[in-house]
């Protein structure tokens, strides 16, 4: 999409991470004066907004400025947060008033390792476009017409949305970590619907607003709700499967909150152990902030840099995401995955990715003789998180392969499976990979031949 | 506020918007968060700021800002302007209202005692005493204990005259114990999974007894790790209110929203098998199946005096004796079906629109049996407490749950305990299975406030009355 409308109607602090950055470092000050042995402030300031569509119109169209100021304010081992969603003077102060207030209150933390210590994150190219921050209503709007139109082409109906984010982030403590940047992002996507029960997905996350090919995304997801016209049922049971990347970033998306954060092994919840073998030896899983095929980061909620991690190297699990207070009680520095205070879930990767392989889709689905090709899921739920097995719905086109041919579509089904078997079961990657939205972020992955998957059910007709 | 809400309708009208409404909202929160007897997390929240959402040429604009000011009033609603001029350029019917009349008044959630008030030190030690009790219990590998609170200062002002403000108190509260050996992992929780919450103050945290429960709960859970799996098969099943209350959010709160049986939700959540041609025929469950959306019933977390738009709290029958008669609705989407607003709109917060959510989706109680006198009343069968896990399509049809607790019940009487209980099926068969319900004694309020909807996403508080039930031909047992 090339055309471009206008200018944001207003940033606020979102293109001006200095700005952002002198706001932290004020609040930090504060909380030093009100008595805080250490304090941290991490701010997001930002411009974030949204044009929806359903029935091929546009129904709901959003924006919005916000700003996010989280203040951890330390005395001794006392630990309070306290956050607002005021940048003024007198915000600024009722905030530092009531995590002091907090802190005067609350027990102390044993184990309290501090803070983390200064290190200066590295300028991360690639975190932002003027063309994201600069986009109007029209050029969402713009957009939507295109995808709409691809629908009114192919005979089916238009559902999607269409956003597009900007904002500053800066984190400033006591410690003198002083991380700042400005980031953006977009994504389309879009649910066709045709008639006779056949739907299809499609979607597309950039950095770069003007990078999105609304009409591309349009004819694809169109495409895939013709082909899946009239579903028939088939038996539900083990089949050998091709999984889009649409449904590749459920299953990083599901192993990252389940198993590779620290917090997860430290509490004996998660399936991780050092060097063990839990995928095929085709797969290996990283996370990384600077990879430019995704949605870039320097830095984590507590101004740490973010480090690259092989979470799955060649199967086998390797390394695991901290953030300051999982990596004190294991006497070592932090990953860089922290999420902002307080914060019982633990670090998370939020920008991982799948290595490639070097099949074609089209190869991928030509090795099955009998099975499915799964478009997404919809819905999963872990089920047994220590074995990681998840259930969930496949949704917005399913299809019966035979001889390596796609030969109908098939009415969703149900599954529930572990995960780590899923895994274990890839014989083929494509080469082709997409940056996909996920829980926290977005996933760079490819789509995967797996040689068995579990259906446990099938909707029904009605 | 009458200045800002005032300026900011002055504004969109004069740019041309045909209505324009206004909330401003601020909300404070605080919480505390308790890990294995360590106070892990406390924290307070405090947001304000505005939204103004504009119809202009026929199609929806909103904007929003967290400057409370004339000057930022008007320059929202200009956006919000410029936004739904964008969206003229692709719509295909313009947006009507229903008529309802200007709405004007104040409603306060009734408190006894402010959770805002009480000093925190105290909050906090009635969590460390329940926590360390249930931490005491050998075989005990964590615990978890939380309290939140969350209170809301909403005005809403519309171009028809409606002026309408609100504050409304939620908190919640809850113990979760967690036993592992192996790759097992077990967890019990009191009084639900992610606490209970409601409409109320703190007295609704002490009247739950954490501590008298915590070593209860602990037990269970260990209790559980040598519990078998239960064997799959098709059998009676008693749903505890803890878990009935969920298979009413995903299997008919969800699939009444208007919204979703029209395809707004489409890209996102999902639509409804229960399109509009289904009114007052499908029969959707049996004779004993009457649900309700009441946003008048007090300690509901969908209890208020007026929705987002401005719609006085009802009583809306969703379905009646088994047929389905009714949605969740707004004034945007009721008159496409020819009825007028149900007064199901609510926004999470300033800076989102108001969606079609749920109020209290409720199953009624019926006279009869008491959820005791069901379970005595079984043969043969298994009763499922405590919610842990939930999936269903993206048309509300194909669900699956697992409970934390799964116990057989033999000649009326409980027997044993599997562990990893889960059953599947399909809506409408479920429902229509249903042969008891609960009488009044055992009916309570009970809460969901994560429901996730919209893009960009929002949280809903919500609730649901229920009283337990017994189903028949139930698919258990999916994963051992």
């Amino acid at each position: 999409m090339s055309v471009q409308h206008g200018v944001a109607s207003d940033r606020g602090m979102g293109g001006d991470p200095q700005a952002a950055l002198r706001l932290a470092q004020e609040v930090v000050r504060k909380a030093e004066a009100a008595g805080a042995g250490e304090a941290e402030a991490l701010v997001v300031a930002g411009a974030s907004a949204l044009t929806r569509f359903a029935n091929s119109q546009i129904h709901q169209n959003v924006a919005s400025n916000e700003v996010f100021v989280n203040l951890r304010f330390v005395q001794g081992r006392r630990v309070a947060v306290a956050s607002s969603g005021r940048a003024d003077a007198d915000g600024i102060r009722a905030l530092v008033d009531r995590a002091a207030t907090i802190a005067a209150n609350v027990e102390e933390l044993e184990d309290w390792a501090g803070l983390p210590e200064a290190e200066a994150a590295q300028p991360v190219p690639g975190a932002w476009s003027d063309a994201t921050a600069d986009a109007g209503p029209e050029l969402r709007a713009d957009g939507a017409r295109a995808v709409i139109a691809a629908a009114d082409a192919a005979g089916v109906t238009a559902f999607g949305s269409f956003s597009t984010d900007a904002e500053a982030i800066a984190v400033a403590t006591s410690k003198g970590i002083r991380a700042a940047e400005r980031r953006t992002s977009s994504q389309l996507l879009t649910v066709s619907m045709g008639p006779d029960n056949g739907t299809g997905y499609a979607e597309q996350v950039s950095v770069d607003a003007s990078e999105i090919d609304a009409a591309a995304i349009g004819r694809e997801s169109a495409e895939r709700a013709r082909a899946s016209v009239n579903p028939v049922d088939i038996e539900p049971g083990d089949y050998p499967v091709v999984l889009h990347s649409y449904a590749v970033v459920d299953l990083v998306d599901m192993l990252g909150y389940l198993g590779f954060s620290a917090l997860a092994v430290q509490e004996d919840r998660s399936f991780w152990e050092a060097g063990r073998q839990v995928a095929s030896p085709l797969v290996t899983l990283v996370d990384d902030g600077r990879d430019p095929a995704g949605v870039p980061a320097a830095f984590d909620a507590e101004g740490v840099p973010k480090q690259r991690l092989a979470l799955l190297d060649r199967g086998r699990c390797r390394d695991l995401a901290f953030d300051s207070q999982t990596a004190a009680r294991a006497g070592r520095r932090s990953t860089g995955h922290g999420l902002p205070a307080p914060n019982t879930i633990g670090p998370f990767p939020t920008n991982m990715s799948m290595d490639a392989g070097d099949a074609t889709f089209d190869e991928l689905v030509a090795g099955l003789d009998r099975g499915l090709l799964v478009t997404r899921f919809h819905y999963t739920n872990p089920v047994h998180s220590k074995k990681a097995i998840i259930t969930g719905m496949t949704r917005d086109g399913t299809f019966l392969v035979e001889n390596g041919e796609i030969v109908r579509p098939v009415r969703n089904l149900r599954f529930t499976m572990s995960y780590l078997d899923a895994l274990a079961n890839v014989q083929a990657i494509s080469a082709e990979r997409r940056c996909v939205r996920g829980f926290l972020g977005a996933s760079v992955v490819p789509a995967l031949r797996l040689s068995s998957f579990s259906f446990t059910g099938a909707t029904a007709a009605g | 506020m009458r200045d800002l809400t005032s300026r900011a309708l002055d504004t969109a009208t004069a740019l041309g918007a045909t209505y324009a409404d206004v909330r401003v909202v601020r909300r404070l929160e605080e919480s505390i968060n308790v890990k294995s007897g360590r106070v892990e997390g406390v924290a307070s929240g405090e947001s304000e700021g505005f939204g103004v959402r504009v119809i202009v040429d026929g199609a929806w604009g909103f904007a929003a800002s967290h400057r409370l000011s004339t000057a930022e009033a008007d320059r929202v609603a200009a956006e919000a302007v410029r936004i739904a001029r964008a969206s003229a350029t692709a719509i295909r019917e313009p947006v009507q209202l229903d008529g309802r009349p200007p709405a004007n008044g104040r409603v306060e959630t009734e408190v006894a005692e402010d959770p805002f008030a009480i000093p925190m030190h105290q909050k906090i030690g009635d969590l460390l005493a329940a926590d360390r009790a249930m931490n005491a219990v050998k075989g005990i590998a964590w615990t978890e204990s939380l309290y939140a609170a969350q209170r809301e200062w909403k005005t809403f002002a519309a171009t028809d005259g409606s002026y309408t403000e609100q504050v409304i108190t939620h908190l919640g509260a809850g113990l979760e114990a967690n036993a592992i050996e192996g790759d097992e992992h077990q967890r019990r929780s009191y009084p639900d999974n992610g606490g209970s919450w409601a409409s109320a103050g703190y007295e609704f945290v002490r009247a739950m007894d954490l501590a008298e429960n915590a070593e209860r709960v602990a037990n269970e859970a260990v209790e559980l790790l040598s519990a078998p799996p239960l064997p799959a098969g098709t059998r009676t099943i008693i749903l505890h209110p803890s878990q009935l209350y969920m298979q009413v959010h995903e299997s008919c709160g969800h699939p009444t929203e208007l919204d979703r049986a029209l395809g707004s939700e489409a890209s996102y959540a999902g639509t409804s098998f229960l399109t509009p041609d289904m009114l007052d025929s499908f029969r959707y469950g049996s004779d004993l199946c009457d649900i309700v959306a009441d946003a008048t019933v007090p300690g509901g977390l969908g209890t208020f005096g007026w929705d987002d738009e401005g719609v006085a709290a009802q009583q809306v029958p969703l379905i009646k004796e088994g047929i389905f008669v009714g949605y969740l609705s707004s004034r945007e989407t009721a008159p496409r079906i020819g009825r007028g607003s149900g007064g199901a709109m609510r926004a999470d917060g300033w800076n989102r629109i108001p969606l079609i959510r749920m109020t209290n989706v409720n199953l009624l109680p019926k006279p009869g049996m008491t959820f005791e006198q069901i379970v005595a009343d079984t043969d043969d069968g298994l009763l499922f407490e405590t919610n842990r896990s939930w999936s269903i399509d993206d048309r509300r049809l194909n669900f699956q749950f697992s409970t934390e607790v799964c116990r057989e019940i033999k000649g009326g009487k409980p027997g044993r305990l599997y562990r990893n209980g889960t059953y599947t099926g399909i809506t409408y068969e479920l429902w229509r299975s249903m042969d008891a319900v609960g009488d009044a004694s055992s009916w309570q309020m009970w809460s969901t406030p994560n429901c996730g909807k919209g893009e960009p996403g929002q949280a809903g508080h919500v609730g649901h009355g229920v009283s337990g039930a017994r189903f028949q031909n139930v698919r258990v047992g999916v994963v051992a």
